[in-house]
């Protein structure tokens, strides 16, 4: 057996029936509660399902993210499609087949073990029978516990990792995402949002704003404003109207820098985890403090909704992470029943985290409202999506370690002050939608209570170091005093905390003359750990030979994620004149078994370009108490004339449980530039990111 | 406003549109000719989503008044979902030059119209004809592979 514990999502939906469905002719569709966000784990998890049932994968339908059909798996978040709900549908497939091959037994009158499946139809001492799936569907009874049955196939035995995705030529020639969508007697409808989440509408003429052209309706609640008109050019030319129009009043308080404010916090802090004692430093003392900027989603098409009401019902599509959580969310809004809800998943634009997805779909909903029976479509305008949609926390941690006189690490301490990550719709028992915030009848977000260690932490993942270190203390403080509206964005606080601990790594290594692979490989008793890192260390080759200095330099970031996912180093080499200048990026990873290794390889690949990005150009523009960026021009990020050579490998571990890999180059690609900056430099630059601005700050 | 017809050539075939205002093309594709390939990401001609061709020459779809492409020839990326598919979708999905894929579009018309005045484009400038269009999925390297595996399958063909 693959895993020798049942994955945890059998635990809320144990029953084969609750991730495969049988049609009457045959036909298999495998359910899952994890929704596609563009990362390719749909395709990935119907691998795992056809490798069981001893067919193609494109032999399987694939039904995600529909409340009341799918299995509620929560968030398709955190790198666990695979790990967590992949293997879950992998046991149910498993059990699916145990019950066809009994049930072909008992009418063949022979042993299981003479019988096996492929392509649909059963074979007996390898020569097919008479009997397919469709024969023996009405034999079996879905309606039993997975783990009575489940006897997933060993790894290797499987299939060849080489997964193609089923679902990108109609992502490229057709028309699957939200935004597409067509409905009879469909509208188009256009929030017009407040600036921040503190502006209360004082003036906005509604009557002229609906004898504009095309418009049908007009919504206002509180401070939401939702116009509906005919068509998507109509509702943007009379959205843009009443922009121009509309007055605010914002009586927040900002601070006049928002980082610093987060460093200086005073509220309250927790210990999250502490062994041994960091009191009475023995040894000589390296201390860093970094920082990162609030950082935009940036998806390249905005959120979207479509919704519609009939009578009580309520019937939404969107690129939600969480179906089920955004229709508690919903029945909280509108205070009607979950059950008179549905809300389907459809695509958007790449999803790296919490974006405007859910709100997107709110504010559809308060619009729809206003025409019963007819749906209505939203789509965000670009300016939207850089100033309502949640960003990703600014954060600072501070990172101070001892060594002894063997030059070794005797304790680390972090502190991680962040503003909130962990905001997704519902939790903390308030919708969490951006417009529930100020409806006539306002249902403002509780504190974030952010995410335990236990599962990974918030502010506070990757935190902990994975160094051996006999005494380490974390504490983290969620500061809830701006006025920015932010949530989980791809690796939460491993960004932040593993450059800190990676930046501070190389610090101390420097100083004390010791090469930073072999002083980190001397801090490690987790081999796996060891093996990517010296792999990495192979794989970039020349590195060791190259001069460093005088602009040149090459720098190594290492994590794995959430101390429990996959491993990851990155070593990425730099050169510094005018500006700063990424030539090359070497990576390898450890993530257990690999299901799909192009899949794999693409996520690993997207996050070190994406970590680039952040790394090197990100900041969210901040004026008042508003995310200010409305274009591209206020906010950019990497170009392709900007991106290096990105060669990744995977060591891989076909006996090992596949671990998640879509977040995991995050945290070490910053780590690598910081530490090739500082080795082309002699300085590391603290707060991020690493401008040419930045660098001078800290070379002057 | 009084309604306007502006015809020109969609993907080989002579289409009408009616507008009162003078709408993007983008919209004009998208909402009347059901065209929903070209995509919206900003309306700012800053990001490439909605990149067709017109006249053979990639432009932004999104900042263009439909008026403008009165009696024109526009290519869309349904353009290129033929039988068998043109050789930069193949070399698209053989290299999974995509993750959500809403960026590629976009993308793709940018390269075809780059391939169609230069078929053996060089690394740089396969980069400089597509350094308008973003991706924030992180796809590029496999985007540019992608461009020349399909520039080197029309060069065969065309030998
Ligand atoms: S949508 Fe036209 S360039 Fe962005
Ligand atoms: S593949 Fe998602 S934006 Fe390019």
């Amino acid at each position: 057996m693959i895993a020798p514990k049942p994955p945890v999502p059998l635990t809320a939906a144990p029953l084969i029936s609750n991730w495969i469905r049988v049609s009457p002719e045959g036909e298999i569709t495998v359910l899952s509660g994890r929704v596609e966000l563009g990362q390719g784990n749909a395709s990935a998890i119907c691998r795992m399902a056809a490798d069981e049932l001893g067919c193609v994968p494109e032999a399987l339908a694939f039904e995600a993210g529909q409340t009341g059909l799918t299995p509620n798996e929560g968030f398709t978040a955190g790198s666990m499609s695979v790990s967590g709900g992949g293997q879950a549908v992998r046991w149910a497939a498993s059990a699916f087949r145990n019950l066809l091959l009994k049930a072909a037994s008992d009418r063949l009158g022979c042993e299981t073990a003479d019988l096996c499946l492929a392509d649909g139809v059963i074979l007996r001492d390898g020569e097919p029978t008479d009997l397919e799936f469709g024969t023996l569907a009405g034999d079996v009874d879905l309606d039993r516990p997975v783990t009575e049955w489940a006897a997933p196939l060993a790894a290797e035995t499987a299939h060849s990792a080489d997964t193609l995705r089923l679902d990108l030529k109609e992502r490229l020639v057709g028309s699957p995402f939200v935004h597409d969508m067509e409905r009879p007697g469909m509208l188009h409808g256009k929030p017009v949002h407040p600036p921040s989440m503190s502006a209360e509408l004082q003036d906005l003429d509604l009557e002229a704003l609906r004898a504009r052209p095309g418009v049908v309706a007009v919504v206002r609640d509180g401070s939401f404003v939702g116009i509906v008109a005919e068509t998507e050019v109509d509702a943007i030319s009379a959205a843009r109207w009443a922009r121009g129009q509309a007055r605010w009043v914002d009586r927040a308080q900002v601070p006049n820098d928002a980082i610093q404010a987060i460093g200086a916090s005073r509220e309250p802090a927790d210990i999250v985890v502490q062994t041994g004692t960091v009191d009475e430093p023995a040894g000589r003392w390296f201390e860093t403090t970094v920082s990162r900027p609030y950082l935009h989603h940036g998806s390249i098409g905005p959120s979207a909704a479509v919704a519609q009401w009939q009578e009580d019902d309520l019937s939404v599509w969107c690129h939600s992470q969480g179906v089920y959580q955004l229709r508690t969310a919903l029945g909280m809004v509108f205070k009607i029943p979950e059950e008179g809800i549905t809300v389907i998943h459809r695509p958007g634009s790449g999803c790296y985290g919490h974006n405007g997805a859910d709100d997107a779909a709110l504010d559809a909903a308060l619009m729809a409202r206003a025409v019963p029976g007819r749906p209505v479509k939203v789509v965000w305008s670009r300016r939207d999506e850089f100033q309502a949609a949640p960003m990703g926390p600014g954060m600072v941690t501070r990172c101070a370690a001892t060594v002894d006189d063997d030059g070794k690490i005797s304790s680390m301490r972090l502190e991680v002050n962040s503003a909130p990550h962990a905001n997704r719709p519902s939790v903390n028992g308030t919708p969490n939608l951006r417009a529930a915030a100020y409806l006539e009848r306002p249902m403002p977000p509780a504190p974030s209570t952010d995410i335990p260690i236990a599962r990974g932490g918030g502010a506070d993942r990757n935190a902990v170091p994975l160094y051996a270190i006999p005494n380490v203390e974390v504490s983290k403080r969620i500061v809830h005093a701006l006025p920015y509206r932010s949530s989980s964005l791809r690796s939460l606080g491993a960004y932040t905390n593993v450059y800190a601990i990676e930046t501070l790594m190389d610090e101390i290594a420097l100083e004390l003359g010791i090469d930073p692979i072999v002083f980190r490989l001397a801090h490690l008793h987790d081999e796996r750990a060891k093996s990517v890192i010296e792999a990495v260390d192979d794989f970039a080759g020349s590195w060791r030979r190259e001069p460093r200095g005088q602009g040149i330099g090459w720098g190594l970031g290492f994590a794995r994620y959430k101390n429990t996912a996959g491993y990851c180093a990155v070593m990425a080499r730099v050169e510094v004149d005018q500006e700063i200048r990424v030539t090359d990026i070497f990576a390898t990873a450890d993530i257990g078994e690999v299901i799909s290794r192009d899949g794999a390889l693409n996520q690993i690949e997207g996050g070190i370009i994406q970590s680039m990005s952040w790394t090197l150009k990100e900041a969210a523009r901040l004026e008042g108490g508003q995310a200010a960026a409305e274009n591209w021009l206020d906010y950019p990020i990497l170009k392709f004339s900007e991106v290096p050579e990105v060669a990744v490998r995977l060591l891989e571990r076909p006996d090992q449980p596949p671990l998640g890999c879509g977040e995991i180059s995050q945290g070490p690609t910053a780590a690598a530039l910081g530490n090739a900056l500082r080795s082309a430099l002699g300085v590391t630059v603290q707060d991020l990111p690493l401008t040419r601005d930045r660098v001078m700050q800290a070379l002057f | 406003m009084t309604d306007t017809d502006v015809t020109f050539r969609v993907n080989g075939e002579d289409r009408t549109v009616r507008t009162g205002a003078d709408i993007p093309l983008l919209y004009a594709l998208r909402e009347e000719l059901g065209l929903k390939g070209t995509r919206f990401g900003c309306g700012d001609a800053a990001c490439g989503a909605c990149t067709v061709i017109v006249d053979g020459a990639a432009v932004t779809s999104c900042d263009l008044p439909v008026s403008a492409v009165a009696g024109k020839a526009v290519e869309t990326v349904e353009s290129l979902d033929t039988d068998p598919a043109h050789p930069l979708i193949d070399a698209a999905i053989d290299h999974q030059a995509a993750q959500c894929g809403y960026c590629l579009p976009g993308i793709l018309m940018a390269a075809k119209a780059l391939l169609e005045r230069n078929s053996r484009p060089e690394r740089s400038e396969i980069i400089a004809a597509l350094d308008g269009n973003l991706c924030r999925c992180g796809t590029h390297t496999r985007i540019l592979r992608a461009v020349e595996q399909a520039a080197a399958v029309m060069a065969e063909t065309c030998e």
